[in-house]
C-alpha cells in the first residue's frame, strides 16, 4: 500500500500540472496546435492510470484545454471517475470538469445519478455544495425527474449555505421536468420568508424568474412581494421584485395603484442608481397600464421623465444609455411628456457613442409630427452620408423608414418628397436593406392614387439609370428595388411619359444579371408596358412602329426564355409566343391593342400581408387530416422544402442567417468532397472539366468590368429631397398667410359679435394640410376574419411547460391538489430493497406511526456530530434508506386502507363546519387589493405548522366533496413536511385516522368500482 | 438570467469561459471571437452595454462588459437582469478576485484558472446571481481551500518540480 502511494508520487512528480501546461502552451507560440496534441496524448496516458490524484490532475488540465476550443467530450468517463473521488479536492475538479463539458447528449451522465444522490446527501457541505453547482449547469431531464426529490429535500437543510443553492438549483430543475414544479412550489414559496437573506434573495430570483414567463400564475403571490420591498433593504432582492412588479402589474391595475407610493418613495430615497432606475422601469410600466384615465398620475411620470432626463444629462454614459431606453418605454403612452425633451435626444443622436445613437434613433420614432418630419430625416439624412459603419447605416435606413410609414404614413404632409427620399437612399452603396425600400415604393405607389404618376416617372428614371445607380448590382441587396420599380412602371404603364424608352430599358441584355426573381418581375412587366405601347402606337396612324415594337419583343426575349430560372423562363417562353402570334396578326393588319392590354385589365387592390392567415377555416375542413397517405419517413427526409415560395423570404431574413448558411454549405461541400475523394468507387471528375458555365449564354460571357464608385453620382433628373422640403416650406408659409387672412377675418366678425379674444397661438400640427389630397387606401382583408393575433410565440419555449395554474397548490382552496402522477419520483433503488426483505412490509405497518419519530431523532443527530467512522455511517445510511422505505410503503398502505371509506360522499357536511385557516387570507389577493392599508408583518407571519396543515386537508372537503384529493393533498403535504417537529405529524396522523374510520364506520361500501381503480392507480407507485 | 461569463485579454485570448448553455466548442470559441471584436472596437468613456451578440441569445440579450488592465469581463445576460446590477456584480467579482489573489494580475488567472471558476461558482450558479456579499463569499472559497489543503496534508508530500 504504501509502496503504491509513493510510486503514485512518483508519477506525479513528473505529469505536468495545470501550470506547467499553460507555461509550456506559453513557450510554444508558433507551433501550439502541435504542442497541445502532445499534451494531449499525455494526459491520455494519466488517465490510463489508477492513481485518481493523477487523474484528476489530468482532468483539470483538460478543463484548461476545453476552454482553448478543443473537444474534450472523450473523456467525459474519466470526468466521471473523477467526480466519484471520496476526496473534495478531485471531487471539485470533476465536477468543474463537467460542468464544463458536459450537456444533454452527454451519455454517462446517466451513470451519474447515483454518484450526485450521494454527494448531495453528504454530511459535508461543501461536497453537497460542488454538487450542486455542477449540476446546475449540466441537469438533464432525466436527472431532474430523478434527483427533483432530493433537492427539494436539501431546501429545507439546516445550513443556508446549501439552502440557497438547492433553491436556485430547483429552477433548473423546473425547465427540465415541468412536472416537478406543482409539488414544489409550496417550499419554494416558504423560502421567500427564511430567516436567510441569502436563501431569501434566491428564492425571489428564481420565483422572479419563473413569473417572468408566466405572469398571471404568480399574481397571488403579490402581497408576499410586497411586504418583503416595504421591508427589505437588500438592493438584489428589491430590483428583482420590483421588476417582477413590472410584470405583473399589466395584468392586474389595481395592483399598479398601489405600488405607485412605495415606488415613488423609493425613488425620492434611495443612493443607488441602479434601484432608482429600476424604480423608474416600474413606475413606467404601471402608468402604461393605468394609461387610460387617471389624470392624477401625471404627477409621476412628470417624475419619472424628470429623473430621466437627469440620467440623460449624466456624464456617465451608461446612465445615459439606461435613461434614453426607459424613455423609450414612457414614449409610448405618453409621448407628449418626452416630446418636451426634443432637445437632448436630438443631442444624443451625435453622440460618439453608437449604443447610445441608436437608443436616441428609437425614441425619434416617437418625437416626428407633421410639422418637424423633413426636418428630422433631413438631419438623419446627413448621419447616413456620415455613417462610417454598414449596420449603423442601415439602421438608420430603417429608422427612417419607420419614422416614415409610421401609423399610415399619418405624418407626411408629401408624398413627393417621402419618394424623393426613397430614391435617395437607393445610392447607399452595400446596404442591406434594398427590400425594404422596394416594399415601401411599392406601398406608395399602390396604395396612395394621388402619386402614382409621380412615383412612376421617378421609377422609370430609376430603370434607366439602373446600372449607374447600383453599381455592383448582384452583391447588394440594393438590386431590389429594380423589383419595385419594373413592377410599378409595368402595372401603372399609363402614366408613363415614354412607355418605349422604359420598355428598352427593361429588356437590356444586363437584366440578365439580377437575380431570378427580379428577372421574372422585369419579363412580366415588360409584357404589360408592351400592352401600353401597342395600344398608344395603333392610336396613330403608322402601323410600322407597332411592329416594330414586336420586333424588338421577339428579339429580346429569347435571353429570358434560356434563363436557369424557371419562373423567368416559363413567363419568357409564354410572352414570346404571344407577342409572336401578335406580330403574325399585325401583318394582317388586325388591330390587337385592346385585346392585349385586356390581359392587363383591372386595378390590383393592396391586401394586408396577414390576411391570408385570417381567413377563418370553413366548417367540415379539417386542415390537420391527410388527403393522401403520409410519405414514409425516408422519402421526407431527403427531400428539402422546395424554395419556391419561400424565396422571397429568405431575400427578407437577415443576412446573418444567410451568411451562416453559406458556411454551413460551404462546410458541407467541403465534407462532401472529401468523401468523394476517399471513395474509390467514385469517379473523379478531370479538372478539365470543371468549367463553370454561366446562367446565360451568349453576350454574358464576356466579362463585364464594373466600376465601383464610392461617391454616389449624381444623376440629373432625379429628383432631390431638399427641393421639396424648400418647396413644402413656401407651400406652408403660402397657406399660413392665407389662414391668417382668414383668421383675421373671423376676428374681426367675432369682435363684432363678441368681445372675446380668440387665441392664435402657435401654428398647432393639425393645422398643416397636405400638398395635395391623398387618398391612402386601406389594406383588404378577408370577409368575417379572424380577430385573433397570436401568431408569434415561439411554441419551442421552454417556459411554456411551465405555465401552471399554481395559485390552489397546498393553500386551502383545494380546487385542484396534487394528483397522484404529479408526485415527484422517490429513490429509485426502494424498489430492489422492498423485493429483498418482504418481511419488512408487515412491520412497516405497525410501527408505522413511531417510525418517523425514531428517523427524525437520528437525523437531528447526525447533523451535529461529523462522523469519525466510515463504516459506521455507511451501515447507518444503509439504515436510514430503509427507514425511508418504510415510511413511504406506510403511507402507501395507509393510502390504499385509507380510501375505502373517503369516496363516500355521505357523513362530510358536518365536517364542513370546521373553521376554516386563517391564512387563507393572506393569498387572496383580491382581499388584498381591496383593502388599502398595507398588510401589517403579523398578517403573514403564521408558521407553517399544524393549524394550516389541518385545514389543508379540511377545506377541500368543503369546497369540492373530492376525497381522492384530500388524500393525496395530505400525503403531499405530509410528505414534504416530515422534517417538521415530528410530534406534530403524529397528531396530525392521528386526527385523520379518527376521522377516517368515523367516515368508514358511517358509509357502506357502495362505490366498489372507484375503489378498485384508484387502487390500481396506486400500484406503480407502491412497488 | 445571466447565459455567459467571459474574461478575455486585450488581445482576444481567452483566460476563462463559463457558459450556462451548452454550445459546441467551436461555437464557443466563435461567440469568445465575436464578443472580443464587438468589445475590443468600442472606445474607453462610452457605456458598457452592448446590443446585438447575434450568436448568444438574439434581441433580448445584452453584453454587459467592463475593463481592467489589460482584461475585459463580460457578462451576457438577458432582459430580467439589471444591467447595473450586473456592473456591480463585475466588480464584487473584480475586487473579489483582488482579495483572493492578493493584488490580482492577468498572470493570476491564466496560471489559476480552476481558482477563478471556484470563485465564481460560489457568485453565479447556472446563470442565477447566488450571492452579492464579498466577505460571504471569502469566506466559503477559504473554507473549501481550508479543507483542500487539509487533504493534501494528509497525503505523503510531494515535492514540487518547478523548485528545481
Amino acid at each position: 500500500m504504501a509502496l503504491k502511494i509513493v510510486k503514485g508520487s512518483i508519477d506525479r512528480m513528473f505529469d505536468k500540472n495545470l501550470q506547467d501546461l499553460v507555461r509550456g502552451i506559453r513557450n510554444h507560440k508558433e507551433d501550439e496546435a502541435k504542442y497541445i496534441s502532445t499534451c494531449i496524448d499525455e494526459i491520455k496516458q494519466e488517465l490510463k492510470q489508477d492513481n485518481i490524484a493523477v487523474k484528476a490532475n489530468a482532468v483539470c488540465k483538460l478543463t484548461y484545454l476545453q476552454m482553448l476550443g478543443y473537444d474534450v467530450s472523450w473523456a467525459a468517463f474519466n470526468i466521471v471517475e473523477v467526480m466519484s473521488s471520496s476526496k473534495f479536492t478531485y471531487k471539485r475538479i470533476g465536477y468543474l470538469a463537467a460542468s464544463q463539458c458536459f450537456h444533454e447528449s452527454t451519455d454517462v451522465i446517466m451513470l451519474t445519478t447515483n454518484q450526485i444522490r450521494k454527494d448531495l446527501s453528504s454530511p459535508n457541505q461543501y461536497d453537497t455544495g460542488v454538487a450542486l453547482t455542477g449540476l446546475s449547469c449540466f441537469v438533464t431531464p432525466d436527472l431532474a425527474r430523478d434527483l427533483a426529490n432530493d433537492i427539494m429535500t436539501l431546501m429545507s437543510h439546516t445550513k443556508p449555505y446549501i439552502r440557497k443553492k438547492a433553491v436556485l438549483i430547483m429552477y433548473k430543475v423546473f425547465l427540465k421536468y415541468p412536472e416537478s414544479l406543482r409539488p414544489a412550489f409550496p417550499r419554494l414559496k416558504e423560502k421567500l420568508e427564511d430567516p436567510d437573506p441569502g436563501v431569501q434573495s434566491a428564492a425571489v430570483n428564481v420565483i422572479c424568474e419563473l413569473a417572468r414567463r408566466n405572469p398571471k400564475n404568480y399574481l397571488s403571490l403579490a402581497p408576499l412581494f410586497f411586504k418583503l420591498m416595504t421591508s427589505s433593504t437588500n438592493n438584489w432582492v428589491l430590483i428583482k421584485i420590483i421588476k417582477l412588479f413590472g410584470a405583473l402589474t399589466p395584468l392586474e391595475p389595481r395592483l399598479g395603484k398601489k405600488l405607485i407610493e412605495p415606488l415613488t418613495n423609493l425613488i425620492h430615497s434611495t443612493s443607488a442608481m441602479s434601484l432608482l432606475y429600476e424604480c423608474v422601469n416600474t413606475v413606467i410600466a404601471v402608468l402604461i397600464s393605468l394609461s387610460s384615465g387617471m389624470p392624477n398620475h401625471s404627477a409621476s411620470i412628470q417624475l419619472c421623465v424628470q429623473k430621466l432626463r437627469i440620467l440623460i444629462e449624466d456624464s456617465d454614459q451608461n446612465l445615459k444609455y439606461l435613461g434614453l431606453l426607459a424613455m423609450s418605454k414612457i414614449l409610448k403612452t405618453h409621448p407628449k411628456s418626452v416630446q418636451s425633451h426634443k432637445d437632448l435626444i436630438l443631442q444624443c443622436l451625435d453622440d460618439k457613442d453608437e449604443s447610445i445613437r441608436l437608443r436616441a434613433l428609437d425614441l425619434l420614432y416617437g418625437m416626428v409630427s407633421k410639422k418637424n418630419l423633413m426636418e428630422i430625416v433631413k438631419k438623419l439624412m446627413l448621419h447616413v452620408d456620415k455613417a462610417e459603419g454598414t449596420t449603423y447605416r442601415d439602421e438608420l435606413l430603417t429608422k427612417i423608414i419607420d419614422i416614415c410609414s409610421q401609423s399610415n404614413y399619418q405624418y407626411i404632409t408629401n408624398f413627393e418628397w417621402y419618394i424623393s427620399i426613397l430614391v435617395e437612399l437607393t445610392r447607399l452603396e452595400g446596404t442591406r436593406h434594398g427590400h425594404l425600400i422596394a416594399s415601401q415604393m411599392l406601398d406608395v405607389a399602390i396604395r396612395v392614387k394621388a402619386i402614382r404618376a409621380f412615383a412612376v416617372a421617378q421609377m422609370a428614371t430609376l430603370l434607366d439609370n439602373a446600372h449607374l445607380l447600383t453599381g455592383n448590382m448582384q452583391r447588394n441587396g440594393i438590386c431590389e428595388v429594380s423589383y419595385a420599380a419594373a413592377w410599378i412602371c409595368g402595372e401603372f404603364s399609363e402614366h408613363l411619359e415614354n412607355p418605349m424608352q422604359t420598355l428598352e430599358a427593361m429588356l437590356r441584355p444586363k437584366v440578365a444579371t439580377l437575380p431570378g426573381h427580379i428577372q421574372a418581375v422585369y419579363v412580366q412587366n415588360a409584357a404589360k408596358l408592351f400592352a401600353t405601347v401597342l395600344k398608344s402606337q395603333e392610336g396613330n396612324t403608322d402601323s410600322t412602329a407597332a411592329q416594330e415594337t414586336s420586333q424588338l419583343m421577339i428579339e429580346r426575349l429569347p435571353l429570358f426564355v434560356q434563363s436557369a430560372n424557371l419562373e423567368v423562363q416559363e413567363r419568357a417562353s409564354c410572352i414570346l409566343q404571344l407577342v409572336k402570334y401578335i406580330q403574325k396578326l399585325q401583318q394582317k393588319d388586325v388591330e390587337v391593342a385592346e385585346e392585349v392590354s385586356a390581359l392587363f385589365a383591372g386595378e390590383l387592390n393592396p391586401v394586408a400581408p396577414k390576411a391570408q392567415k385570417k381567413v377563418p377555416v370553413p366548417e367540415g375542413l379539417d386542415l390537420d387530416a391527410w388527403i393522401n397517405e403520409p410519405p414514409s419517413e425516408s422519402e421526407s427526409e431527403d427531400e428539402q422544402p422546395k424554395a419556391i415560395f419561400t424565396k422571397e423570404e429568405t431575400k427578407h431574413s437577415r443576412p446573418r442567417h444567410i451568411e451562416v448558411d453559406e458556411k454551413e454549405l460551404a462546410r458541407r461541400r467541403e465534407a462532401r468532397k472529401q468523401e468523394q475523394a476517399n471513395n474509390p468507387f467514385y469517379i473523379k471528375a478531370s479538372p478539365s472539366s470543371q468549367k463553370v458555365y454561366q446562367d446565360t449564354p451568349g453576350v454574358e460571357h464576356i466579362p463585364v468590368v464594373q466600376i465601383d464608385l464610392s461617391v454616389p453620382l449624381k444623376v440629373p433628373g432625379l429628383p432631390m429631397s431638399d427641393q421639396y422640403v424648400k418647396l413644402e416650406e413656401e407651400r406652408r408659409q403660402k397657406e399660413r398667410a392665407e389662414k391668417k387672412k382668414k383668421e383675421k377675418k373671423k376676428r374681426k366678425e367675432k369682435r363684432s359679435g363678441r368681445g372675446k379674444k380668440h387665441d392664435s397661438g402657435p401654428e398647432s400640427e393639425e393645422d398643416i394640410t397636405p400638398a395635395h389630397m391623398v387618398d391612402i387606401v386601406t389594406e383588404e382583408m378577408p370577409e368575417n376574419a379572424l380577430p385573433s393575433d397570436d401568431d408569434d410565440k415561439d411554441p419551442n419555449d421552454p417556459h411554456k411547460a411551465l405555465d401552471i395554474d399554481l395559485d390552489n397548490l397546498g393553500e386551502m382552496a383545494g380546487r385542484r391538489p396534487l394528483a397522484d402522477s404529479e408526485k415527484l419520483p422517490v429513490r429509485s433503488h426502494r424498489a430492489v430493497e422492498a423485493a429483498k426483505s418482504p418481511g419488512e412490509d408487515g412491520d412497516a405497518e405497525t410501527v408505522a406511526t413511531q417510525q418517523p419519530k425514531k428517523k427524525s431523532g437520528k437525523d437531528k443527530r447526525d447533523d451535529k456530530k461529523k462522523d469519525k467512522d466510515k463504516e459506521r455511517k455507511k451501515s447507518k445510511d444503509e439504515k436510514k434508506k430503509k427507514k425511508h422505505k418504510h415510511e413511504e410503503k406506510e403511507e402507501d398502505l395507509l393510502r390504499g386502507e385509507v380510501h375505502e371509506p373517503v369516496v363516500q360522499s355521505e357523513g362530510i357536511s358536518q365536517v364542513a363546519e370546521l373553521p376554516t385557516s386563517t391564512s387563507a387570507e393572506v393569498s387572496d389577493l383580491d382581499f388584498w387589493l381591496s383593502n388599502a392599508p398595507v398588510p401589517s408583518n403579523t398578517q403573514v407571519e403564521s408558521p407553517p405548522l399544524p393549524l394550516p396543515l389541518i385545514s389543508s386537508v379540511n377545506t377541500p372537503l368543503i369546497h369540492s366533496m373530492n376525497y381522492w384529493s384530500v388524500i393525496c393533498c395530505f400525503f403531499s403535504r405530509n410528505l414534504s413536511l416530515y422534517c417538521l417537529p415530528m410530534w406534530i405529524s403524529d397528531l396530525f396522523f392521528c386526527l385523520v385516522l379518527i376521522f377516517l374510520t368515523l367516515v368508514f364506520f358511517d358509509t357502506a361500501s357502495s362505490l366498489k368500482g372507484h375503489i378498485t381503480l384508484s387502487s390500481s392507480i396506486l400500484q406503480p407507485s407502491s412497488v | 438570467m445571466i447565459k455567459a461569463i467571459l474574461i478575455f485579454n486585450n488581445h482576444g485570448k481567452p483566460r476563462l469561459s463559463k457558459f450556462y448553455e451548452h454550445y459546441s466548442e467551436d461555437t464557443e470559441q466563435q461567440i469568445i471571437r465575436e464578443t472580443f471584436h464587438l468589445v475590443s472596437k468600442r472606445d474607453e468613456n462610452v457605456c458598457n452595454f452592448l446590443e446585438g451578440g447575434m450568436l448568444i441569445g438574439g434581441s433580448d440579450y445584452k453584453l454587459i462588459y467592463r475593463h481592467y488592465a489589460t482584461l475585459y469581463f463580460v457578462f451576457c445576460v438577458d432582459s430580467s437582469e439589471s444591467e447595473l446590477g450586473i456592473l456591480d456584480l463585475i466588480q464584487v467579482f473584480v475586487e473579489t478576485l483582488d482579495k483572493c489573489f492578493e493584488n490580482v494580475c492577468e498572470l493570476d488567472l491564466i496560471f489559476h484558472v480552476d481558482k477563478v471558476h471556484n470563485i465564481l461558482a460560489e457568485m453565479v450558479m447556472g446563470g442565477m446571481v447566488l450571492e452579492t456579499n464579498m466577505n460571504e463569499i471569502i469566506m466559503q472559497v477559504d473554507a473549501q481551500n481550508k479543507m483542500e489543503k487539509s487533504e493534501v496534508s494528509w497525503t505523503p508530500p510531494v515535492p514540487c518540480m518547478c523548485m528545481t
